[in-house]
């Protein structure tokens, strides 16, 4: 992978690490998915989007340091990652309401990105592309299980709901990215309240942050479930460090 | 005073590239690294010292790495002892970079050929996918993520084989 060589400047260091840290985690949930699948194509879906998340969080965390010393060596509170994408996979409509929430979001975020002058251009304008297909596979599995049988629609409802105290934290202020956080949530919620009407689902109306660490991802507060995630992230490289295939 | 081509390149530079380009795809062998349109540079900065710089299609593409130590091996072959491939992102790779020569291996290969318009993204572009098998232009999709991340899997209703589909972006 390449290595920045240049040194970066600390706000763009913290960005850096928050989009690095939300694109590692939610490659490690999505490869969850593998073996457990509901079918093979969405199984391979997966695995794919989370290699599309896997290849930016190189790219990000190589302008902080060593992509391997910080995946695997960092503790829960040194991640900055947001709450969302460390959620756990629940049902399948769970891992579908995550995507969509976090696809849109990042899609939306990278297009404005990708035209300023930041060391993060490059890889937003290759991001953004990838992304679209990842938002695009996510609207239309939302479609088709909120619009679906009464079971699926029951499920994607209830998916919607609870994680939707999650997305406020999307919208809080990255390093000094030159971005409208402001205009960015309304863009989302103009895009996600879309989708979901279409589905015939309903918008959720509760807080968009939950008790007290909802929403504090990005200090380093996260949810009891991504502990037990990093841990089997982890635990081969701490166990055998240096090891190779 | 060197000559140089048009591009700026050297003859040997010219033949430098030619060597690196022709360098299959590991993962899709049927398209060279020139027709896939990953090549962005070949430049010989002092004897015995060649850098290259090459593009990744889809920025978590694990054939990127076999790519380059393909790339450093035939050069080293050809006598070039100090290789370097360098992975440059912008501007973006598009499907739109791949030669009309590349479109055609893939159809023969199996692998319907992107539309033109990938840097448009997903949205259908409304020419409809034709199946390499068949040359029916009544297929569908299966799957928006197939083999690899770079191709859809589809189905043609007239033949019933499922193909893949190298999808734009």
């Amino acid at each position: 992978m390449e290595t920045g060589t240049a040194p970066i400047r600390p706000a763009d260091r913290t960005a850096a690490l928050a989009l690095g840290d939300d694109a590692l985690v939610l490659a490690q949930r999505l490869g969850e998915w593998a073996g457990h699948g509901p079918v093979l194509e969405e199984e391979v879906a997966l695995a794919n989007i989370a290699l599309d998340l896997l290849g930016q969080a190189r790219h990000l965390l190589s302008l902080v340091g060593n992509e391997d010393e910080l995946a695997y060596l960092r503790e829960e509170r040194e991640f900055r990652n947001c709450q969302l994408v460390e959620q756990p996979n629940g049902d399948f409509a769970h891992t579908i309401a995550r995507q969509l929430y976090f696809s849109t979001y990042q899609e939306l975020l990278h297009n404005r990105l990708a035209r300023t002058g930041t060391p993060f251009a490059p890889l937003s304008a290759k991001a953004v592309k990838e992304i679209a297909y990842h938002r695009d596979h996510a609207e239309h599995w939302t479609l088709r299980l909120g619009d679906g049988t009464p079971e699926s629609r029951e499920r994607m409802q209830r998916a919607t709901d609870a994680l939707w105290r999650y997305t406020g934290e999307l919208f809080e202020p990255v390093g000094e990215l030159p971005v409208d956080w402001t205009e960015l949530n309304d863009s989302w919620l103009a895009s996600v309240t879309s989708v979901l009407e279409r589905a015939t689902l309903t918008v959720p109306e509760g807080p968009r942050r939950g008790a007290w660490t909802a929403g504090a991802g990005r200090e380093g507060l996260h949810t009891e479930p991504f502990g037990r995630m990093l841990a089997e992230m982890q635990h081969l490289h701490r166990s055998h460090p240096g090891a190779s295939w | 005073m060197v000559t140089t081509t048009p591009a700026g390149r050297t003859p040997v530079e010219e033949e430098l590239r030619r060597l690196a380009g022709s360098v299959p795809d590991p993962e899709l062998p049927v398209v060279t690294l020139e027709e896939l349109g990953v090549l962005r540079d070949v430049r010989m900065p002092a004897p015995g010292r060649v850098e290259v710089e090459l593009t990744p299609t889809y920025t978590g593409c694990p054939a990127i790495e076999a790519m380059s130590s393909d790339i450093e091996r035939v050069l080293h072959d050809h006598g070039i002892p100090d290789v370097e491939v360098r992975t440059v992102l912008s501007p973006a790779w598009s499907t739109d970079a791949i030669s009309a020569e590349g479109r055609r291996k893939l159809e023969e290969h199996g692998v319907a050929p992107p539309r033109p318009g990938g840097s448009r993204g997903p949205v259908p572009v409304g020419l409809s996918v034709r199946c390499p098998h068949c040359g029916s232009t009544d297929t569908e999709l299966l799957s928006r993520f197939s083999s690899t991340a770079c191709k859809a899997l589809r189905r043609c209703v007239s033949c019933r084989e499922p193909f893949d589909h190298f999808k734009e972006l």
